[in-house]
């Protein structure tokens, strides 16, 4: 079946991990500073981990993303070590984007398709060195990465347990890692990468992130985790570092526009209804596709579904009139056609505007923009208030921060 | 005489679904059971005082949702309790546990394989893409493609609509799943022996086929259809013992004013210028009806109960070529405290639900091997579970029920017919294995109750023992269950009919054959059913 079947582990390893069913809900490296901070006690399930929705308040977390600097557990996030002579090969071969083009130190928004073009997943894709890459993504994907990597000198590696990862974002973000001691941490410009000396192991650092602000995403080895994050929480003591919650930071990546697998769009090897496959250009990814690359998986699906224009729906950003979240709304044409379904939605602090993620059938959203209305069902008191709201189609991101690019970065 | 309106034959719990649909609308039904308490394969019976056994089958997940609450049976005690998931164990002292958390699932799964871990998704959404298909289909009379009646040409159209909702992909995936083996579905998605085994079980239960045998890909998801209030592929106990369902529908029956007569064993239908007329008990006294609908296996009912000239040849040769063979048998057992088992800590959610012991796939077909031999398995494969650590109903406290599906057991051994010496060997077969997973289990065993194929069918009638009244190869499903021309629960025999499980959508205590028979005999009698819902939707 597969062509590199994995090692099967000892009875003692074996063994050792039955108890798991104990602790349905881990903690990560982290857990102990995050249980000490988590005033709400308001956990949510990520990935089998037991992660905060909010740790005192949503609202203040996400104003501390916004003007000061927030730390964000993101261990529970899936990772791969990928490493070989045809890492890079393999990877494009994978993956949409053209990987021959990620320079070693660099990182880059990615996807990967089935045969028939349908999304798998999207993530990021970190070049740790020429031949050794890490990919970070929502879902699993073991099976899929071996079966792969037929013919290719690669070793594919599952590491989430192995490795802790932070998210280090907002405006004093870059001072506190400077303060904190990581020497020629400003010479990252956005998307690139470099090792630093940490408590006698080595923290990854990126100037990436999820909230479309300045920022930073730290990985470390799981025992190394703790000494990371005082060092963090030392240096950002004076510049206002407040730990924080996925409330807070779903907002902030709705503002940047982001998209979250299975929560914008359904991934392939979790739709259980066919028509809720999507393809890259159906939820805004198709800036990834580039036909002049090698072959890459699902290639031949996706040009096909260009020239004879099959691609049946899209992704596109809404700005609502009002101020009513239409979480959930259905789109509509004309006031009366279903024309779509809207996948997250809010009020924006930053933009001062409703605004909204929705999927539409094209020619909706695609050709045809004007009259698309949602309906709102906002319950108040137990009772609905029925809104219908004129949606306009406005481009992504919904806000655009200088200083999340701006070199070197600011110290606020 | 009195001419009853319809008279079923066996109290079954198909038999008891009919006659409750008739005579909520308007028929006087009568029940005729030949065992001296109704339920057919789906009893609790007191064999020793104070333990209650599941005797035939044991858990519930397949009976329909939409025929409980037609029935009413909540109202007359029927209980569904959803239990954990269960676990293989592993010669190596180890075991592999379903735990019902994903995550805990697969961290489970990943103590064997990290790969194996993640392929479970894909593994999952492929099996319910395929139950998505079946399940609109389970109550729905199957649509005859011979017939050019309207009414067959719009099922036919509903069929074909539910292929249309497939890609192209999906429906060669279809047919592929409904015909391949279960050994070669589990290759496509799985690399660690035990966890192959551990999905594979599903695919041999009550089938005289191994997991390398094509076909039994579709009997997994046979399994696999059924829910607990929703909850899709789950599994629970009935609360008292499977008896408890047709226990409820014996008291819905009665309550909406039906007769059920038991040790009223039925020697032969009735028949008259080719129309049944009545039957004849095996004491010789006639019971006169309009209508004779047969809950017996399609061999018993036409081998047995009809007189070979009533019916066609073609038909004949079908009936006897149906495939309706013995392959397992069940061991009930009384014990006086739960069983330990060394390698399960004691806090495991697994003894409260089914346990293996047949950790790899290959070891299953070498159990299958015995039965084309024409022998009980050395190495048995084992469902086995203990309901008393969920149901308190069962057992006195501290004492427990343990109910072992067993298999494979040939209809005969070596060609001749089951002894009693056969019968003790086998049940030794059993309790060797469990003892080896589990040392002074056999001080523990206050009583146990052994039934072979040869018991099964004595008591229960079930030809050779076979739990789903035929195979449910895709050779005899839909349009062709049981033979056919015959898939839709009508006879060669005017005014007889069939809703067993010989019928479609098959096997399993799932209601669904005696409530489908029950809507095409109103229908010929031009009357509504009012009290039948339809389908639940599968959004």
């Amino acid at each position: 079946m597969n062509h590199h079947p994995t090692i099967k582990p000892s009875l003692d390893a074996r063994t050792a991990a039955q108890s798991h069913f104990r602790m349905l809900r881990l903690g990560t490296p982290f857990q102990p500073r995050i249980d000490a901070l988590g005033l709400k006690q308001d956990w949510y399930n990520w990935a089998g981990y037991r992660a905060p929705h909010s740790l005192w308040d949503e609202e203040l977390e996400y104003f501390a993303i916004r003007s000061q600097a927030a730390l964000f557990d993101i261990s529970p996030m899936t990772k791969y070590r990928i490493e070989g002579p045809d890492a890079e090969a393999y990877l494009d071969r994978v993956t949409l984007r053209d990987v021959t083009k990620l320079k070693p130190g660099r990182v880059h928004y990615t996807a990967w398709c089935d045969d028939e073009g349908f999304v798998l997943d999207d993530g990021t894709l970190f070049r740790l060195s020429p031949a050794r890459l890490r990919l970070c993504s929502q879902e699993r994907h073991l099976p899929w990465l071996l079966d792969s990597a037929f013919r290719y000198d690669v070793t594919v590696e599952e590491e989430t347990e192995a490795v802790a990862g932070l998210a280090l974002q907002g405006p004093t973000s870059f001072a506190i890692l400077r303060d904190a001691g990581f020497a020629g941490v400003e010479r990252l410009k956005i998307f690139d990468l470099a090792e630093f000396a940490h408590d006698g192991a080595t923290v990854t650092i990126s100037r990436t992130g999820f909230t479309g602000d300045l920022g930073y995403e730290l990985f470390v080895p799981a025992d190394k985790a703790l000494s990371l994050w005082d060092r963090l929480m030392a240096a950002g003591e004076l510049r206002g570092i407040r730990a924080i919650g996925y409330t807070a930071l779903n907002r902030a990546r709705l503002e940047a526009g982001l998209i979250v697998a299975n929560a914008d769009f359904t991934t392939s090897e979790h739709a259980i209804r066919a028509d809720r496959l999507r393809m890259p250009d159906e939820i805004g990814l198709g800036f990834m596709i580039d036909p002049n690359k090698g072959h890459f998986n699902g290639r031949r699906a996706i040009l096909e579904a260009r020239a004879r224009k099959k691609l049946r729906h899209v992704l596109v950003g809404l700005e609502i009139e009002g101020n009513i979240p239409a979480k959930h709304a259905i789109v509509y044409y004309k006031k009366s056609q279903e024309v779509g379904l809207v996948s997250a939605a809010m009020w924006s602090p930053m933009a001062k505007r409703n605004i909204a993620l929705a999927s539409l059938h094209r020619p909706y959203g695609d050709t045809i923009v004007d009259d698309l209305w949602v309906e709102i069902y906002a319950m108040r008191e137990l009772q609905y208030q029925k809104l219908m709201k004129k949606a306009k189609v406005v481009p992504r991101p919904f806000i655009k921060l200088d200083r999340r690019t701006a070199n070197p970065p600011a110290d606020f | 005489m009195k001419a009853w309106d319809a008279i079923v034959i066996g109290g079954g719990h198909n038999g008891l679904v009919n006659a409750c649909y008739l005579q909520r609308a308007g028929l006087d039904v009568l029940v005729l059971e030949k065992n001296d308490w109704v339920g057919g394969a789906a009893t609790s019976r007191e064999l020793t005082p104070g333990f209650l056994y599941s005797n035939c089958s044991y858990v519930c997940s397949l009976f329909r949702p939409e025929i409980m609450r037609d029935l009413e049976l909540p109202r007359f005690g029927l209980q569904v309790i959803s239990y954990e998931g269960g676990a293989v164990f592993t010669r190596d002292g180890d075991y592999l546990a379903n735990y019902r958390d994903h995550d805990a699932h697969r961290r489970e799964f990943a103590r064997f394989s990290k790969r194996d871990a993640e392929a479970y998704d894909r593994y999952s959404r492929d099996v319910t893409r395929q139950c998505r298909f079946i399940q609109p289909l389970l109550m729905r009379t199957a649509p005859d493609p011979t017939s050019f009646r309207p009414r067959d040409l719009g099922e036919l159209l509903h069929l074909g609509k539910k292929f249309a909702g497939l890609s192209a992909e999906e429906m060669a995936l279809t047919l592929r799943f409904w015909t391949m083996s279960i050994s070669d579905f589990l290759d496509e998605y799985f690399e660690t022996d035990v966890i192959k085994a551990n999905f594979a079980l599903s695919g041999i239960i009550g089938t005289a086929l191994g997991p390398m045998s094509p076909g039994t890909a579709y009997v997994l998801l046979h399994h696999y259809m059924g829910e607990v209030d929703g909850s899709v592929g789950a599994w629970g106990y009935a609360r008292g013992g499977m008896g408890a369902v047709t226990k409820a529908l014996a008291a819905s029956f009665k309550v909406s004013g039906g007769t059920i007569r038991t040790g009223a064993e039925v020697d032969h239908v009735l028949i008259r210028n080719g129309k049944a007329k009545g039957v004849v008990l095996a004491g010789g006294e006639e019971i006169y009806g309009k209508l004779i609908i047969s809950n017996a296996d399609v061999k018993r009912t036409f081998l047995k109960l009809v007189e070979e000239k009533e019916l066609p040849d073609i038909f004949l040769r079908r009936v006897r070529n149906f495939k309706i063979r013995g392959s397992s048998g069940k061991v009930n057992i009384a014990l006086d405290s739960l069983p330990e088992f060394p390698a399960l800590p004691k806090d495991s959610p697994v003894y409260r639900a089914d346990m293996h012991f047949t950790d790899s796939i290959e070891r299953m077909e070498r159990a299958y091997d015995d039965w084309k031999a024409g022998r009980w398995s050395a190495d048995p494969f084992l469902d086995m579970m203990i309901p008393t650590t969920l149901d308190p109903t069962m057992a006195p406290p501290g004492k427990h029920f343990m109910s072992c599906f067993v298999q494979y057991a040939p209809p005969k051994i070596d060609g001749r017919d089951w002894t009693d010496v056969d019968r003790d060997g086998f049940a030794e077969s059993v309790i060797s294995q469990i003892v080896q997973y589990s040392p002074g289990f056999r001080d523990r065993i206050v009583h146990m109750e052994v039934r072979t194929p040869r018991e099964i069918e004595a008591e229960v009638g079930l030809t050779e023992g076979n739990i789903f009244q035929g195979e449910l190869t895709f050779d005899q499903l839909l349009f062709n269950r049981p033979v056919p021309g015959y898939a839709q629960y009508r006879s060669p025999v005017g005014g007889l009919y069939m809703c067993g499980s010989s019928t479609h959508p098959g096997g399993g205590v799932m209601g669904a054959p005696g409530r489908n028979a029950a809507a095409e005999i109103l229908r010929d009698l031009a009357k509504p059913s009012l009290h039948m819902s339809p389908a639940h939707d599968v959004i």
